[in-house]
């Protein structure tokens, strides 16, 4: 009985882990599946057809690919963005400090519909045409906030001793950043950035408005969900899936490393 | 003798060392913070004033601009049910998502040892694969033939006798995809709590339940205010969920916008029900942060 109750959290968090997981594991599963019927509902039979031919429903790669390029190029503002908000706020003294934390909370506190249509509302009250520009616009200003709140963590959780040494040997303010501080919040950066490119593949709502006939691969699953899913969006879903697992778990591996060699020494 | 500064001229340049320095905070800024101004606040405003437009008496079908109040109390009363609905569905998630969250996050902060970051990446692994095939992937595990289904009508615990397109499937969904969203801020402040304030309930005969009333549950209180936004807010504006998993009876808000913005493009309807949307959930958050006393969410 004391057992029990000692293992029963561990026991109760590991159900939780498997029920998030449980669902990934039916979209890889599937990827596997020849359907009986063009809805991949139920399992029919083990095939590799979707793997051996990606592309092969019309359509699917290109949305893939449309994702993956509006992705990179909102990442790469909004985290050039995002950065240079987390260092003035961590950095230095201004006016309007607290008018700046809201703008940046406001976004991550409305419901993604209604920033995907007011800035339909915009666009069309601007006869802005709708397309791959209106999603990258969209897409950097939700992903902005993300990027600010995980760069600043890393400057707050910064020593600042290190940045002091680097001053007391004389390097010049430009040297310091150049070879101390960068360095240090590259890692912030770089997961900020991973989880902004994340959230702009994934993200479907925000998109849906703002796509006129533009289809991103969310799009693409949102129109297939109608008239059945190929198995061919969970392969390549799966291969996303896979890919962003092993760059987590592969810099959590090497951060781990880098721990243990240092408590050593 | 000690050399005589002028005390003023220090200060100016005191003071012009700190100009300089809140001048480059705005160059650092401005860009950002004009995006966010230009595309998130500027937006809202045209949202604001859609919401007024009339239809145009010489052309059917486009709108004018208007102060017509009227599209509000019109658009309220024609889809009340599914904006009540929203909020029921939304609230029954966040209630659930907190359930199986805390036990979750409490055993990341508290025992999970050399597994912490791994089990923080398991969490957080989820949303790199797809939200709609996720979601859609429930539809093969809550199906009518599946074994959940089977399993709970043996117990007679369905009134429907079915899961898949009920409001059951639609809060289930809900909850499973914005449970993330209540693990981090729930372990982000269990993590920051001093564990010999709980050593020191239980060596003060506090019994485990006291312990946790009186102890653990207050302290995380910033982190359950945190997850219980983070997870309402985008259940509430929700459409997904509702399309794919619920029956027309089980239609959300979300799903109302979205149809009449892209498909029926009654423009004036659907940006008044979102911004009321928007001015709901405001006034909910900002109460809620008050009463909590949680100002840094940043």
């Amino acid at each position: 009985m004391r057992w029990i109750r000692q293992h029963l959290i561990g026991a109760i968090a590991i159900v939780v882990l498997l029920y998030l997981f449980l669902p990934i594991a039916v979209v890889i599963a599937f990827s596997f599946n020849n359907p009986e019927s063009k809805f991949n509902l139920s399992w029919n039979e083990f095939s590799l057809d979707a793997w051996t031919q990606i592309c092969g429903v019309p359509g699917v790669c290109s949305a893939f690919v449309t994702s993956v390029e509006i992705g990179l190029i909102s990442t790469l503002f909004a985290t050039i963005l995002g950065t240079m908000i987390a260092f003035a706020l961590v950095r230095y003294r201004f006016k309007g400090r607290s008018s700046t934390n809201l703008l940046i909370f406001m976004p991550m506190a409305t419901p993604e519909i209604v920033m995907g249509s007011s800035l339909l509302a915009l666009f069309l009250n601007l006869s802005f045409p709708l397309g791959p520009v209106t999603v990258m616009i969209a897409h950097i200003m939700f992903i902005i906030s993300f990027v600010v709140v995980a760069v600043k963590a890393r400057l707050q959780g910064m020593d600042p001793r290190l940045e002091e040494a680097a001053r007391d040997l004389y390097a010049s303010p430009s040297a310091t950043f150049r070879y101390v501080t960068f360095p240090l919040v590259l890692p912030g950066i770089l997961g900020a950035a991973l989880l902004g490119f994340s959230l702009s593949f994934d993200d479907f709502i925000i998109s849906f408005f703002n796509a006129g006939t533009l289809v991103t691969f969310p799009i693409y699953i949102w129109g297939a969900a109608q008239r059945g899913i190929p198995p061919q969006v969970n392969a390549l879903a799966s291969l996303v899936f896979i890919a962003a697992l092993v760059i987590v778990l592969s810099a959590q591996f090497v951060a781990w490393r880098k721990r243990k060699s240092l408590s050593v020494r | 003798m000690a050399p005589v500064v002028p005390v003023a001229s220090v200060t100016t340049k005191v003071a012009q060392a700190s100009k300089q320095r809140s001048r480059i905070a705005y160059l650092l800024l401005i860009p950002g913070l004009g995006w966010l101004a230009i595309f998130f606040v500027i937006p809202l405003v045209t949202l604001f004033m859609t919401s007024l437009q009339a239809e145009s008496a010489s052309k059917p079908g486009t709108y004018v601009p208007g102060i017509q109040f009227s599209n509000y109390t019109d658009a309220l009363a024609e889809y009340w049910p599914q904006f009540v609905r929203s909020f029921v569905y939304a609230g029954l998630a966040t209630a659930f998502a907190l359930v199986i969250a805390y036990p979750l996050a409490y055993f990341i902060a508290f025992k999970a040892g050399n597994w912490r970051s791994l089990m923080l990446v398991l969490v957080v692994a989820p949303a790199f694969a797809s939200f709609l095939l996720r979601t859609y992937a429930w539809k093969t595990i809550l199906a009518d033939d599946g074994p959940v289904t089977s399993g709970l009508n043996a117990l007679h615990l369905l009134p429907d006798g079915r899961i898949l397109n009920t409001g059951i499937a639609v809060v289930a969904g809900l909850t499973y995809n914005f449970l993330p969203f209540m693990v981090l801020p729930l372990y982000a402040s269990l993590d920051k709590i001093d564990y010999r304030l709980i050593e020191a309930g239980n060596d003060l005969y506090g019994s485990p339940q006291q312990v946790f009333r009186k102890v653990t549950w207050p302290l995380s209180m910033p982190g359950v205010v945190a997850g219980t936004l983070l997870t309402f807010i985008p259940a509430a504006g929700d459409f997904i969920n509702a399309e794919l998993l619920g029956s027309t009876k089980d239609k959300m808000i979300g799903n109302v916008i979205q149809t009449n913005f892209i498909e029926f493009r009654d423009y004036p309807t659907a940006s008044a029900l979102s911004f009321a949307l928007m001015a709901v959930i405001l006034v909910m958050v900002l109460s809620y942060i008050r009463r909590s006393g949680t100002e840094d969410l940043v």
